[in-house]
């Protein structure tokens, strides 16, 4: 097999992968049933909904 | 069942020894092993931390008491926090002291040590390491604990990761000014002290790592993932860029793995790649954390984040090659490079846009609040010099720019722009946080630093743009006959006013620097604050907040 043969193949087959990573990674990100399931976790690990603590101190979990 | 604690906390006490003991042995070799002075004095550097640490660790001082597992270890997070602050004003000094010699070259004053080649990777590896690499060790153990809703893995290792990676610094420092250096830069520091950063990194993974499996939390937010990106890829970088063969193990000496344009190529690969992933992808998980925290809103599109973290990731690593335009590198690997450093546009740009909107709704807190201003400034330096980087990757502007002030401004504007204003916003929103302060000491002298660094990285860049084209077109300008127009020195005479406005920028950025130093100390002091009522309830601790007005 020739330089130019394995060059041109690797070329393809990468520029396939990439395109199939980018693919992979918006239909992970953008399919419905996770949006509302991405907004609950980032709202959870910010402790965002916990914006009305009873006492002052309260307004973050800890470790436990 | 029986509460091994006790058990797995003298197994972690003994085991913390023994490496100590381990490392005090190396150093000592080291010391009376090499005829080499500067070898020498490392060696006794390494030892005697490593007795320190061991006799730290034998008297339990820092130890975690039994009721600290129900909280945060934030004990190595404030010596990083403080060790940022004295190394990023440590290195912006050195900077403006290079920034005047180039304008009045006798403030070298012929001493071998004070020489711009020893003085400017010290200023390199002081601001990007040394202050940056503790913020961002600082802010990602930070924030892995909050936001996996964890405490800190690791009884001794954390405190190992912070100090062992002070003694790296000051390993590399002292080297470069006693002349020890590898030549690659950013990746100066020779083979012993690359091996010692490596044992602490690893650490810092494991660390992270652990953290991440015992979350409390179903999903790792996205901050974690830009900083684990970040470990991930500086480690590779490291071992790949750094192989080396010692000459002897008692000499400081060595040579790289690579020649010729595969030793440019693989420098090359490391030195982008330090600005990817040290000084972007870091720095990124700083910003998906702390503007959504300080401005108290989730991220603007958590979809976009997603999105943001692996296209930026995938492409980053291939753009290397532009740094290598027109010189023995193929043809097509600088045209990769070009073609992946555009392709750097779009994540670039759609993260930057995630950052600026998540104040959408409360873009007040831009006018009310110094921190906000800092953090959402700097994201907006980031969305201008990395349009600037990917238009400088394009040969044809390479062809002018390469080589001139150019470069070293567009390398100013997202270090000082991008990666110190993120920082700044993350130290002063860190501080009271991690010593349970109602506040910083002054929301006013943060106004002070904003309004001062900027002012000066504005006098910087734009004296480089100009200083830059210039030097590009008198470099390329030819006569009638086809002669050169203008000898080298020509080129040099016209840049000095420029370099003056430059290294008066620079020492605006420095004051700005010593104006959060006394801030931070205030506040840490335990200082009453002077202008509590101006600050917003986020520059609380968590545990003296006050609930929302409403």
């Amino acid at each position: 097999m020739s330089y130019e043969t394995v060059a041109s193949i690797s070329q393809v087959t990468s520029l396939l992968l990439f395109i199939g990573m980018f693919v992979a990674v918006l239909a992970y990100a953008l399919w419905p049933s996770n949006g509302a399931r991405f907004e609950a976790a980032q709202r959870s690990a910010l402790d965002l909904d916990r914006k009305n603590p009873a006492q002052p101190g309260q307004g973050e979990r800890g470790p436990r | 069942m029986t509460d091994t604690t006790p058990e797995r906390h003298a197994f972690a006490d003994g085991m913390a020894v023994l490496a100590a003991a381990v490392f005090a042995l190396l150093g000592l070799a080291l010391t009376f092993g090499s005829r080499d002075p500067a070898m020498a004095f490392h060696g006794a550097l390494i030892a005697a931390a490593a007795i320190l640490g061991g006799l730290a660790v034998l008297s339990g001082v820092g130890a975690p008491k039994k009721e600290d597992r129900d909280t945060y270890m934030d004990g190595p997070i404030r010596v990083a926090t403080i060790a940022a602050v004295v190394w990023g004003i440590a290195g912006f000094i050195v900077g403006d002291l290079l920034a005047w010699q180039m304008a009045v070259p006798a403030l070298n004053f012929d001493i071998p040590w004070l020489s711009f080649g020893r003085l400017r990777p010290l200023h390199t590896s002081a601001v990007i390491f040394a202050f940056g690499g503790n913020v961002l060790i600082a802010t990602s153990l930070y924030v892995v604990q909050r936001t996996s809703h964890a405490r800190l893995a690791g009884r001794w290792s954390p405190w190992f990761v912070v100090w062992g990676y002070q003694v790296f610094i000051a390993i590399a420092g002292t080297g470069y000014l006693l002349g020890i250096t590898q030549s690659k830069e950013y990746a100066e520091p020779e083979w012993y002290a690359d091996l010692f950063l490596t044992v602490i990194w690893v650490v810092y993974l494991l660390i992270f790592l652990a953290t991440l499996a015992k979350r409390r939390e179903p999903h790792i937010y996205v901050a974690n993932w830009f900083y684990l990106a970040f470990i991930v890829t500086v480690a590779m970088l490291h071992l790949v860029n750094n192989a080396a063969v010692p000459v002897s193990f008692f000499e400081t000496k060595s040579y790289i793995a690579y020649s010729g344009v595969q030793d440019a190529m693989t420098q090359w690969w490391y030195g982008h790649n330090a600005v990817g992933f040290f000084l972007t992808a870091g720095f990124l998980g700083i910003m998906y954390y702390f503007i959504p925290k300080r401005v108290e809103r989730p991220v603007y599109s958590y979809r976009l984040s997603i999105v943001h973290f692996w296209t930026l990731i995938f492409i980053y690593i291939w753009a290397g090659p532009h740094h290598l335009h027109y010189t023995a590198l193929p043809d097509w690997a600088q045209t990769l490079g070009m073609t992946f450093s555009i392709m750097l546009w779009m994540p670039s740009w759609g993260g930057m846009i995630n950052g600026l909107m998540t104040l959408a709704g409360a873009w007040d807190k831009l006018r009310t609040d110094p921190v906000v201003r800092l953090l959402v400034v700097s994201v907006a330096f980031y969305g201008m010099s990395t349009f600037e980087g990917p238009l400088m990757s394009i040969k044809a502007v390479n062809s002018l720019s390469h080589y001139t002030d150019w470069t070293i401004g567009h390398v100013h504007s997202g270090a000082l722009g991008w990666v110190a204003m993120v920082s700044f916003g993350a130290i002063y929103c860190l501080v009271p946080w991690l010593w349970n302060r109602k506040g910083l000491y002054s929301i006013r002298l943060v106004e002070w630093h904003f309004w001062i660094s900027t002012i000066g990285i504005l006098l910087y860049i734009t004296a480089m743009w100009v200083s830059g084209i210039t030097q590009g077109l008198m470099w390329r300008a030819y006569d009638k006959l086809g002669f050169l127009q203008y000898s080298f020195i020509e080129t040099v005479e016209a840049m000095k006013p420029y370099y003056v406005i430059r290294a008066v920028g620079g020492l605006l950025f420095v004051i700005g620097g010593f104006i959060m130093a006394y801030n931070i100390w205030r506040t840490i002091r335990g200082d009453e604050a002077v202008d509590l009522a101006e600050q917003p309830r986020v520059a609380a601790a968590p545990s003296v907040r006050l609930s929302p007005a409403e």
